[in-house]
Protein backbone atom coordinates (compact mmCIF):
# COMPACT_ATOMS: atom_id res chain seq x y z
CA UNK A 1 0.00 0.00 0.00
CA UNK A 2 1.63 3.18 -1.18
CA UNK A 3 1.69 6.20 1.49
CA UNK A 4 2.72 9.63 1.87
CA UNK A 5 4.60 11.41 4.81
CA UNK A 6 3.68 14.61 5.44
CA UNK A 7 6.95 15.88 4.30
CA UNK A 8 5.27 14.84 0.69
CA UNK A 9 2.14 17.26 1.54
CA UNK A 10 1.28 19.66 -1.17
CA UNK A 11 -1.41 20.84 -3.17
CA UNK A 12 -3.09 18.55 -5.16
CA UNK A 13 -1.95 15.03 -3.70
CA UNK A 14 -4.61 12.53 -3.57
CA UNK A 15 -4.80 10.77 0.06
CA UNK A 16 -7.51 8.53 1.45
CA UNK A 17 -9.02 10.19 4.45
CA UNK A 18 -11.44 8.66 6.23
CA UNK A 19 -12.35 5.65 4.05
CA UNK A 20 -12.71 8.22 1.45
CA UNK A 21 -10.29 9.52 -1.20
CA UNK A 22 -9.50 13.07 -0.62
CA UNK A 23 -7.11 16.05 -2.24
CA UNK A 24 -4.81 18.08 -0.50
CA UNK A 25 -6.20 21.81 -1.35
CA UNK A 26 -3.59 23.57 1.16
CA UNK A 27 -0.97 22.01 3.50
CA UNK A 28 0.50 24.66 6.47
CA UNK A 29 4.06 23.57 8.23
CA UNK A 30 3.60 24.99 11.36
CA UNK A 31 6.00 24.47 14.27
CA UNK A 32 6.33 26.20 18.17
CA UNK A 33 9.83 27.70 18.21
CA UNK A 34 10.95 24.35 20.08
CA UNK A 35 8.44 21.80 20.17
CA UNK A 36 6.16 19.33 18.02
CA UNK A 37 5.49 20.57 14.38
CA UNK A 38 2.46 20.50 12.62
CA UNK A 39 1.03 20.23 9.39
CA UNK A 40 -2.82 21.74 8.86
CA UNK A 41 -4.37 20.59 5.85
CA UNK A 42 -7.47 21.53 4.24
CA UNK A 43 -8.56 18.86 1.74
CA UNK A 44 -11.04 17.80 -0.53
CA UNK A 45 -13.74 14.76 -0.43
CA UNK A 46 -13.79 13.99 -3.60
CA UNK A 47 -16.80 11.96 -3.65
CA UNK A 48 -18.66 14.93 -1.93
CA UNK A 49 -16.98 17.84 -2.37
CA UNK A 50 -17.00 19.08 0.95
CA UNK A 51 -13.47 20.97 2.19
CA UNK A 52 -12.72 19.03 5.83
CA UNK A 53 -9.32 20.63 7.57
CA UNK A 54 -7.35 18.21 9.70
CA UNK A 55 -4.19 18.64 11.33
CA UNK A 56 -1.56 15.45 11.34
CA UNK A 57 1.87 15.38 13.38
CA UNK A 58 4.93 16.18 10.98
CA UNK A 59 6.43 12.93 9.90
CA UNK A 60 3.45 10.95 10.03
CA UNK A 61 2.50 9.10 6.69
CA UNK A 62 -1.24 8.54 5.31
CA UNK A 63 -2.13 5.87 2.91
CA UNK A 64 -2.21 7.11 -1.14
CA UNK A 65 -5.37 7.00 -2.99
CA UNK A 66 -5.48 5.75 -6.30
CA UNK A 67 -6.94 8.74 -8.23
CA UNK A 68 -6.16 9.20 -11.70
CA UNK A 69 -8.07 12.07 -14.51
CA UNK A 70 -8.41 10.69 -17.93
CA UNK A 71 -9.74 11.89 -21.11
CA UNK A 72 -12.97 9.96 -22.37
CA UNK A 73 -15.47 10.58 -24.98
CA UNK A 74 -19.11 10.83 -23.94
CA UNK A 75 -20.97 8.27 -25.82
CA UNK A 76 -24.79 8.44 -24.08
CA UNK A 77 -27.38 7.70 -21.48
CA UNK A 78 -29.37 4.83 -21.46
CA UNK A 79 -31.86 6.25 -18.66
CA UNK A 80 -29.64 5.11 -15.67
CA UNK A 81 -26.43 5.37 -16.28
CA UNK A 82 -23.67 7.65 -18.74
CA UNK A 83 -21.75 5.69 -20.45
CA UNK A 84 -17.66 7.19 -21.65
CA UNK A 85 -15.20 5.81 -24.17
CA UNK A 86 -11.45 6.31 -23.67
CA UNK A 87 -10.84 7.35 -27.35
CA UNK A 88 -7.70 5.31 -27.61
CA UNK A 89 -8.20 1.97 -26.22
CA UNK A 90 -12.37 1.62 -26.34
CA UNK A 91 -12.78 0.90 -22.84
CA UNK A 92 -15.90 2.01 -22.01
CA UNK A 93 -16.71 3.02 -18.16
CA UNK A 94 -20.85 3.35 -17.24
CA UNK A 95 -21.19 6.56 -14.47
CA UNK A 96 -24.41 6.98 -12.29
CA UNK A 97 -26.22 10.00 -11.96
CA UNK A 98 -24.26 10.81 -8.36
CA UNK A 99 -21.18 10.78 -10.27
CA UNK A 100 -21.94 12.71 -13.19
CA UNK A 101 -23.96 15.08 -10.73
CA UNK A 102 -24.10 18.65 -12.22
CA UNK A 103 -21.95 17.52 -15.14
CA UNK A 104 -25.08 16.20 -16.68
CA UNK A 105 -26.74 18.90 -17.67
CA UNK A 106 -23.42 19.77 -20.45
CA UNK A 107 -22.87 16.44 -21.81
CA UNK A 108 -23.00 16.03 -25.48
CA UNK A 109 -22.40 13.25 -27.41
CA UNK A 110 -19.01 12.67 -29.10
CA UNK A 111 -17.75 15.40 -26.59
CA UNK A 112 -14.39 14.68 -24.97
CA UNK A 113 -14.47 15.05 -21.21
CA UNK A 114 -12.14 14.35 -17.79
CA UNK A 115 -13.24 11.03 -15.67
CA UNK A 116 -11.48 10.97 -12.62
CA UNK A 117 -11.40 7.74 -11.65
CA UNK A 118 -10.73 6.43 -8.34
CA UNK A 119 -9.59 2.66 -8.09
CA UNK A 120 -10.15 2.29 -11.64
CA UNK A 121 -13.96 3.59 -11.22
CA UNK A 122 -15.45 6.93 -11.90
CA UNK A 123 -15.83 9.64 -8.93
CA UNK A 124 -16.73 12.63 -11.07
CA UNK A 125 -16.95 14.09 -14.47
CA UNK A 126 -15.53 17.36 -15.56
CA UNK A 127 -17.47 18.26 -18.84
CA UNK A 128 -15.29 20.31 -20.94
CA UNK A 129 -14.74 23.73 -20.51
CA UNK A 130 -16.82 25.91 -23.44
CA UNK A 131 -19.61 23.40 -25.13
CA UNK A 132 -21.95 23.87 -27.84
CA UNK A 133 -25.23 23.45 -27.90
CA UNK A 134 -28.49 23.79 -29.69
CA UNK A 135 -31.20 26.13 -28.08
CA UNK A 136 -34.49 24.17 -27.99
CA UNK A 137 -36.81 26.72 -26.51
CA UNK A 138 -37.22 30.44 -25.81
CA UNK A 139 -39.28 33.48 -26.78
CA UNK A 140 -38.43 34.86 -30.50
CA UNK A 141 -35.81 36.85 -31.25
CA UNK A 142 -35.66 40.98 -31.73
CA UNK A 143 -34.69 40.79 -35.34
CA UNK A 144 -31.44 43.16 -35.81
CA UNK A 145 -31.58 43.94 -32.01
CA UNK A 146 -27.36 42.77 -31.23
CA UNK A 147 -26.14 45.57 -29.54
CA UNK A 148 -28.63 46.81 -26.75
CA UNK A 149 -28.74 44.09 -23.41
CA UNK A 150 -31.44 42.66 -22.21
CA UNK A 151 -31.65 38.73 -21.72
CA UNK A 152 -34.11 35.94 -21.90
CA UNK A 153 -33.93 32.07 -20.01
CA UNK A 154 -33.15 29.38 -23.16
CA UNK A 155 -33.87 25.95 -22.68
CA UNK A 156 -30.50 23.44 -24.19
CA UNK A 157 -30.62 20.01 -26.04
CA UNK A 158 -29.41 18.57 -22.76
CA UNK A 159 -31.96 20.15 -20.48
CA UNK A 160 -29.96 23.30 -19.28
CA UNK A 161 -31.20 26.58 -18.86
CA UNK A 162 -28.86 29.45 -19.72
CA UNK A 163 -29.13 33.60 -19.79
CA UNK A 164 -29.31 34.60 -23.22
CA UNK A 165 -29.07 37.70 -25.50
CA UNK A 166 -32.64 38.96 -27.36
CA UNK A 167 -31.50 38.13 -30.84
CA UNK A 168 -30.80 34.39 -30.09
CA UNK A 169 -33.52 32.37 -31.63
CA UNK A 170 -34.65 28.47 -31.24
CA UNK A 171 -32.93 25.94 -33.04
CA UNK A 172 -29.57 28.27 -33.15
CA UNK A 173 -26.27 26.99 -31.67
CA UNK A 174 -25.13 28.72 -29.16
CA UNK A 175 -21.36 28.53 -26.98
CA UNK A 176 -21.80 28.27 -23.27
CA UNK A 177 -18.79 28.43 -20.48
CA UNK A 178 -19.70 25.11 -18.29
CA UNK A 179 -17.81 26.66 -15.45
CA UNK A 180 -19.65 29.71 -15.00
CA UNK A 181 -23.11 28.20 -16.65
CA UNK A 182 -23.23 31.52 -18.81
CA UNK A 183 -23.56 32.14 -22.04
CA UNK A 184 -20.18 32.99 -24.24
CA UNK A 185 -21.62 33.69 -27.80
CA UNK A 186 -23.61 32.35 -31.10
CA UNK A 187 -22.30 30.20 -33.47
CA UNK A 188 -22.99 30.33 -37.15
CA UNK A 189 -23.05 27.18 -38.66
CA UNK B 1 14.46 27.82 -15.61
CA UNK B 2 13.39 29.67 -12.49
CA UNK B 3 16.78 31.63 -12.09
CA UNK B 4 15.51 34.81 -10.77
CA UNK B 5 15.33 36.36 -7.15
CA UNK B 6 12.28 36.28 -5.23
CA UNK B 7 13.29 39.01 -3.42
CA UNK B 8 12.99 42.30 -4.88
CA UNK B 9 16.24 44.72 -4.97
CA UNK B 10 14.15 46.75 -2.65
CA UNK B 11 13.92 43.83 -0.08
CA UNK B 12 17.86 43.27 -0.56
CA UNK B 13 18.78 46.66 0.22
CA UNK B 14 16.59 46.61 3.30
CA UNK B 15 18.26 43.34 4.60
CA UNK B 16 21.70 45.10 4.18
CA UNK B 17 20.59 47.93 6.03
CA UNK B 18 19.32 45.80 8.60
CA UNK B 19 22.59 44.07 8.69
CA UNK B 20 24.66 47.17 9.07
CA UNK B 21 21.64 48.48 11.28
CA UNK B 22 22.23 45.05 13.78
CA UNK B 23 26.16 44.74 13.79
CA UNK B 24 26.21 49.21 14.86
CA UNK B 25 24.05 47.98 17.43
CA UNK B 26 26.39 45.86 19.38
CA UNK B 27 29.13 47.87 18.44
CA UNK B 28 27.65 50.60 20.22
CA UNK B 29 26.92 47.58 23.12
CA UNK B 30 30.71 46.53 23.22
CA UNK B 31 29.37 42.90 22.06
CA UNK B 32 31.67 40.90 20.17
CA UNK B 33 30.94 39.46 16.81
CA UNK B 34 32.11 36.26 16.01
CA UNK B 35 31.98 33.51 13.72
CA UNK B 36 31.92 29.46 14.60
CA UNK B 37 31.81 26.97 12.67
CA UNK B 38 29.08 25.75 10.28
CA UNK B 39 29.73 22.01 10.49
CA UNK B 40 30.06 19.91 13.24
CA UNK B 41 31.08 16.31 14.87
CA UNK B 42 27.54 16.59 17.39
CA UNK B 43 24.33 17.24 16.45
CA UNK B 44 21.17 18.83 18.27
CA UNK B 45 19.99 16.15 20.04
CA UNK B 46 16.34 17.80 20.32
CA UNK B 47 13.85 15.00 18.93
CA UNK B 48 11.43 18.29 17.30
CA UNK B 49 14.86 19.03 14.99
CA UNK B 50 16.53 17.04 12.81
CA UNK B 51 19.99 17.86 11.30
CA UNK B 52 21.61 17.43 7.82
CA UNK B 53 24.74 15.68 7.23
CA UNK B 54 27.61 15.81 5.34
CA UNK B 55 30.52 13.95 5.07
CA UNK B 56 34.38 15.21 5.17
CA UNK B 57 36.82 12.69 3.43
CA UNK B 58 40.43 13.14 3.94
CA UNK B 59 39.80 12.59 7.87
CA UNK B 60 42.28 9.69 8.03
CA UNK B 61 39.52 7.15 7.60
CA UNK B 62 38.23 5.63 4.89
CA UNK B 63 34.05 6.10 5.14
CA UNK B 64 35.36 9.90 6.51
CA UNK B 65 33.51 11.70 9.12
CA UNK B 66 29.89 12.44 9.41
CA UNK B 67 29.47 15.60 10.17
CA UNK B 68 26.68 18.08 10.64
CA UNK B 69 25.35 21.48 9.85
CA UNK B 70 24.15 23.12 12.53
CA UNK B 71 20.82 24.13 13.60
CA UNK B 72 21.70 26.73 15.52
CA UNK B 73 25.06 28.59 16.97
CA UNK B 74 24.28 27.45 20.70
CA UNK B 75 26.97 25.06 21.36
CA UNK B 76 30.30 26.40 20.28
CA UNK B 77 29.10 30.08 21.25
CA UNK B 78 29.00 28.68 24.89
CA UNK B 79 32.16 27.09 24.50
CA UNK B 80 33.23 30.88 23.60
CA UNK B 81 31.65 32.47 26.63
CA UNK B 82 32.75 29.06 28.61
CA UNK B 83 36.56 30.52 27.49
CA UNK B 84 35.95 33.97 28.67
CA UNK B 85 34.90 35.37 25.34
CA UNK B 86 32.27 37.85 27.57
CA UNK B 87 29.47 39.58 25.63
CA UNK B 88 29.37 37.84 22.09
CA UNK B 89 26.51 37.86 18.69
CA UNK B 90 26.57 36.01 15.64
CA UNK B 91 24.90 36.56 12.44
CA UNK B 92 24.83 33.01 10.86
CA UNK B 93 23.45 30.33 8.57
CA UNK B 94 21.25 27.32 10.79
CA UNK B 95 20.09 24.46 8.82
CA UNK B 96 16.77 22.37 9.68
CA UNK B 97 15.84 19.28 8.01
CA UNK B 98 12.60 19.29 6.53
CA UNK B 99 11.30 22.65 7.86
CA UNK B 100 9.49 23.89 4.78
CA UNK B 101 6.46 26.14 4.98
CA UNK B 102 5.05 30.33 4.74
CA UNK B 103 7.58 30.98 7.54
CA UNK B 104 10.04 28.53 7.34
CA UNK B 105 12.73 27.54 4.88
CA UNK B 106 15.18 24.53 5.72
CA UNK B 107 18.39 27.39 5.81
CA UNK B 108 18.01 30.37 7.41
CA UNK B 109 19.77 33.66 8.89
CA UNK B 110 20.21 33.71 12.86
CA UNK B 111 20.99 36.37 14.84
CA UNK B 112 22.35 34.69 18.15
CA UNK B 113 23.66 36.83 20.94
CA UNK B 114 24.97 35.75 24.83
CA UNK B 115 25.07 38.01 27.98
CA UNK B 116 26.87 37.17 30.89
CA UNK B 117 25.56 38.11 33.94
CA UNK B 118 22.46 39.11 32.52
CA UNK B 119 18.81 37.62 33.28
CA UNK B 120 16.06 37.11 31.29
CA UNK B 121 14.15 40.38 31.90
CA UNK B 122 17.58 42.27 31.03
CA UNK B 123 17.81 40.11 27.69
CA UNK B 124 14.18 40.84 26.84
CA UNK B 125 14.38 44.80 27.08
CA UNK B 126 17.75 44.64 25.24
CA UNK B 127 15.58 42.43 22.98
CA UNK B 128 12.57 44.72 22.55
CA UNK B 129 14.86 47.57 22.11
CA UNK B 130 16.67 45.89 19.36
CA UNK B 131 13.76 44.75 17.82
CA UNK B 132 12.47 48.36 17.51
CA UNK B 133 15.72 49.67 16.21
CA UNK B 134 15.09 47.56 13.40
CA UNK B 135 11.65 47.62 13.07
CA UNK B 136 9.57 51.08 14.00
CA UNK B 137 10.92 52.78 10.57
CA UNK B 138 8.95 50.57 8.81
CA UNK B 139 5.88 49.42 10.83
CA UNK B 140 3.73 50.95 14.12
CA UNK B 141 4.25 49.08 16.81
CA UNK B 142 2.10 49.49 20.47
CA UNK B 143 3.18 49.17 23.80
CA UNK B 144 5.02 45.76 23.94
CA UNK B 145 3.12 42.91 26.30
CA UNK B 146 4.76 40.62 28.72
CA UNK B 147 2.73 37.26 29.30
CA UNK B 148 3.61 34.33 31.06
CA UNK B 149 2.89 30.70 29.40
CA UNK B 150 -0.15 30.22 31.65
CA UNK B 151 -1.62 34.21 31.57
CA UNK B 152 -0.85 33.28 27.38
CA UNK B 153 -3.27 30.19 27.84
CA UNK B 154 -5.92 31.73 30.37
CA UNK B 155 -6.57 34.09 28.25
CA UNK B 156 -6.41 33.02 24.86
CA UNK B 157 -7.32 29.17 25.25
CA UNK B 158 -9.46 29.51 28.99
CA UNK B 159 -7.24 26.82 30.74
CA UNK B 160 -4.20 26.66 33.40
CA UNK B 161 -1.95 24.90 31.13
CA UNK B 162 0.04 23.39 34.33
CA UNK B 163 -3.01 21.84 35.75
CA UNK B 164 -5.11 21.10 33.12
CA UNK B 165 -5.16 17.55 32.70
CA UNK B 166 -4.85 15.88 28.83
CA UNK B 167 -8.54 15.38 28.51
CA UNK B 168 -9.10 18.97 28.91
CA UNK B 169 -6.47 19.59 26.24
CA UNK B 170 -7.93 17.77 23.80
CA UNK B 171 -11.26 19.22 24.66
CA UNK B 172 -10.57 22.90 24.21
CA UNK B 173 -8.61 21.80 20.77
CA UNK B 174 -12.33 20.17 19.94
CA UNK B 175 -14.15 23.28 21.21
CA UNK B 176 -11.81 25.50 18.43
CA UNK B 177 -12.04 22.63 15.78
CA UNK B 178 -8.95 21.60 15.94
CA UNK B 179 -9.39 18.18 17.77
CA UNK B 180 -8.68 15.31 15.42
CA UNK B 181 -4.71 14.97 14.92
CA UNK B 182 -3.25 12.42 13.05
CA UNK B 183 -0.28 11.16 14.78
CA UNK B 184 -0.97 13.16 18.30
CA UNK B 185 -1.02 10.17 21.49
CA UNK B 186 -3.76 10.56 23.90
CA UNK B 187 -0.87 10.94 26.63
CA UNK B 188 1.50 13.17 24.79
CA UNK B 189 0.39 16.38 27.12
CA UNK B 190 3.58 18.80 25.45
CA UNK B 191 2.10 17.47 22.08
CA UNK B 192 -1.38 18.78 23.14
CA UNK B 193 0.31 22.42 24.43
CA UNK B 194 2.17 22.46 21.59
CA UNK B 195 -0.85 21.86 19.41
CA UNK B 196 -3.36 24.70 21.08
CA UNK B 197 -0.03 27.36 21.44
CA UNK B 198 0.72 27.17 17.85
CA UNK B 199 -3.18 26.19 15.98
CA UNK B 200 -4.93 28.54 18.66
CA UNK B 201 -2.74 30.69 20.76
CA UNK B 202 0.29 32.14 19.21
CA UNK B 203 -1.92 33.52 16.15
CA UNK B 204 -3.48 35.85 18.46
CA UNK B 205 -0.10 36.65 19.86
CA UNK B 206 1.76 40.23 19.21
CA UNK B 207 -0.87 41.57 16.70
CA UNK B 208 0.94 45.05 15.91
CA UNK B 209 3.24 45.01 19.12
CA UNK B 210 5.56 42.48 20.68
CA UNK B 211 4.74 40.19 22.70
CA UNK B 212 6.70 38.47 24.60
CA UNK B 213 5.92 34.71 26.50
CA UNK B 214 7.80 33.70 29.29
CA UNK B 215 7.55 30.74 32.53
CA UNK B 216 7.36 27.92 30.17
CA UNK B 217 6.16 24.18 31.06
CA UNK B 218 9.50 22.52 32.97
CA UNK B 219 8.95 19.40 30.17
CA UNK B 220 9.79 22.57 27.57
CA UNK B 221 12.48 23.83 29.06
CA UNK B 222 15.33 22.89 26.34
CA UNK B 223 18.50 24.27 27.01
CA UNK B 224 17.03 26.70 29.49
CA UNK B 225 17.61 26.62 33.52
CA UNK B 226 14.51 25.68 35.26
CA UNK B 227 12.89 27.89 38.16
CA UNK B 228 11.96 25.44 41.22
CA UNK B 229 8.65 26.64 41.88
CA UNK B 230 4.80 25.41 42.31
CA UNK B 231 4.28 24.79 39.12
CA UNK B 232 8.83 24.89 38.35
CA UNK B 233 8.85 26.76 35.50
CA UNK B 234 11.40 27.12 32.33
CA UNK B 235 13.50 29.93 32.63
CA UNK B 236 13.00 30.57 29.18
CA UNK B 237 11.22 33.38 26.40
CA UNK B 238 10.01 33.35 22.88
CA UNK B 239 9.07 36.63 21.12
CA UNK B 240 5.98 36.87 19.16
CA UNK B 241 4.48 39.78 16.35
CA UNK B 242 1.41 39.16 14.37
CA UNK B 243 1.62 35.85 15.37
CA UNK B 244 4.51 34.67 14.30
CA UNK B 245 7.24 33.56 16.20
CA UNK B 246 10.82 36.38 16.05
CA UNK B 247 13.19 34.74 18.73
CA UNK B 248 13.61 32.24 21.45
CA UNK B 249 15.88 33.33 24.78
CA UNK B 250 17.12 31.15 27.84
CA UNK B 251 18.80 32.02 30.84
CA UNK B 252 21.37 28.79 29.77
CA UNK B 253 21.54 25.79 31.33
CA UNK B 254 25.57 25.86 33.25
CA UNK B 255 24.89 22.98 35.29
CA UNK B 256 26.96 19.73 32.88
CA UNK B 257 25.04 16.65 34.64
CA UNK B 258 21.84 18.23 34.06
CA UNK B 259 22.67 18.89 30.53
CA UNK B 260 23.73 15.67 29.66
CA UNK B 261 20.81 14.14 31.56
CA UNK B 262 18.74 15.92 29.26
CA UNK B 263 20.78 15.20 25.51
CA UNK B 264 20.36 11.30 26.82
CA UNK B 265 16.61 11.83 28.12
CA UNK B 266 16.12 13.59 24.29
CA UNK B 267 18.36 10.38 22.69
CA UNK B 268 15.92 8.15 24.42
CA UNK B 269 12.56 10.22 23.04
CA UNK B 270 14.46 10.18 19.60
CA UNK B 271 14.79 5.93 19.70
CA UNK B 272 11.14 6.03 20.62
CA UNK B 273 10.16 8.13 18.14
CA UNK B 274 12.03 6.05 15.53
CA UNK B 275 14.42 9.19 14.75
CA UNK B 276 18.55 8.62 14.15
CA UNK B 277 20.42 8.66 16.94
CA UNK B 278 22.92 11.65 17.11
CA UNK B 279 26.19 12.20 18.86
CA UNK B 280 26.27 14.37 22.25
CA UNK B 281 27.89 17.67 21.43
CA UNK B 282 30.81 15.79 24.41
CA UNK B 283 32.84 19.80 24.03
CA UNK B 284 30.00 21.85 25.16
CA UNK B 285 29.80 19.69 28.02
CA UNK B 286 33.05 19.88 28.95
CA UNK B 287 32.70 23.86 28.68
CA UNK B 288 30.12 23.24 31.00
CA UNK B 289 31.90 21.48 33.42
CA UNK B 290 34.76 23.88 33.36
CA UNK B 291 32.08 26.47 33.87
CA UNK B 292 30.04 28.42 31.84
CA UNK B 293 29.69 31.93 33.56
CA UNK B 294 26.09 32.87 34.26
CA UNK B 295 24.33 34.56 31.23
CA UNK B 296 21.19 34.73 29.54
CA UNK B 297 20.70 33.92 25.14
CA UNK B 298 18.88 34.48 22.48
CA UNK B 299 18.38 33.56 19.00
CA UNK B 300 16.52 36.03 16.37
CA UNK B 301 15.07 35.09 13.24
CA UNK B 302 16.94 37.57 10.81
CA UNK B 303 13.97 36.38 7.62
CA UNK B 304 11.31 36.98 9.50
CA UNK B 305 12.88 40.29 10.68
CA UNK B 306 12.99 40.99 7.64
CA UNK B 307 9.39 39.67 6.41
CA UNK B 308 8.27 42.49 9.24
CA UNK B 309 9.99 45.16 8.49
CA UNK B 310 9.49 45.01 4.32
CA UNK B 311 5.65 44.23 4.63
CA UNK B 312 5.68 40.97 2.66
CA UNK B 313 3.66 37.58 4.02
CA UNK B 314 5.85 35.35 3.59
CA UNK B 315 9.28 33.87 3.91
CA UNK B 316 10.53 33.62 0.51
CA UNK B 317 9.98 36.86 -0.35
CA UNK B 318 12.22 38.10 2.10
CA UNK B 319 15.17 35.35 0.19
CA UNK B 320 17.48 36.15 -2.87
CA UNK B 321 16.81 31.89 -3.84
CA UNK B 322 14.57 30.24 -1.25
CA UNK B 323 14.86 26.54 -1.33
CA UNK B 324 12.95 25.67 -4.59
CA UNK B 325 15.04 28.08 -6.25
CA UNK B 326 18.32 27.03 -4.32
Amino acid sequence: MATYSTNEFKRGLKVMLDGDPAAIVENEFVKPGKGQAFNRVKLRNLKTGRIIERTFKSGESIEAADVVETEMQYLYNDGEAWHFMHPDTFEQLAANEVVVADAKMWLKEQDICILTLWNGAPLSVTPPNHVTLKVIETEPGVRGDTATGGNKPATLETGATVQVPLFVNEGELIKVDTRTGEYVSRIRE
Amino acid sequence: MNWQPTATAQILSLRAALLAQIRGFFAAQQVLEVETPVLSGAANTDPQIESFTTNLSGSGKAPGRTLYLQTSPEFPMKRLVAAGSGPIYQICRAFRQGETGRYHNPEFTLLEWYRPGFNLQRLMNEVEQLARLLLEPHMELDNSERLSYQQAFEHYAGLNPHHASIKQLVGCAQRHGTGNVTGLAEDDRDGWLNLLMSHIIQPQLGQQRLTFVFDYPASQAALARIRPGNPSVADRFELFLNGVELANGFHELTDATEQRNRFVSELQQRTLAGKPAVPIDEQLLSALENGLPDCAGVAMGLDRLLMFASGVTTLGETLCFPIDRA
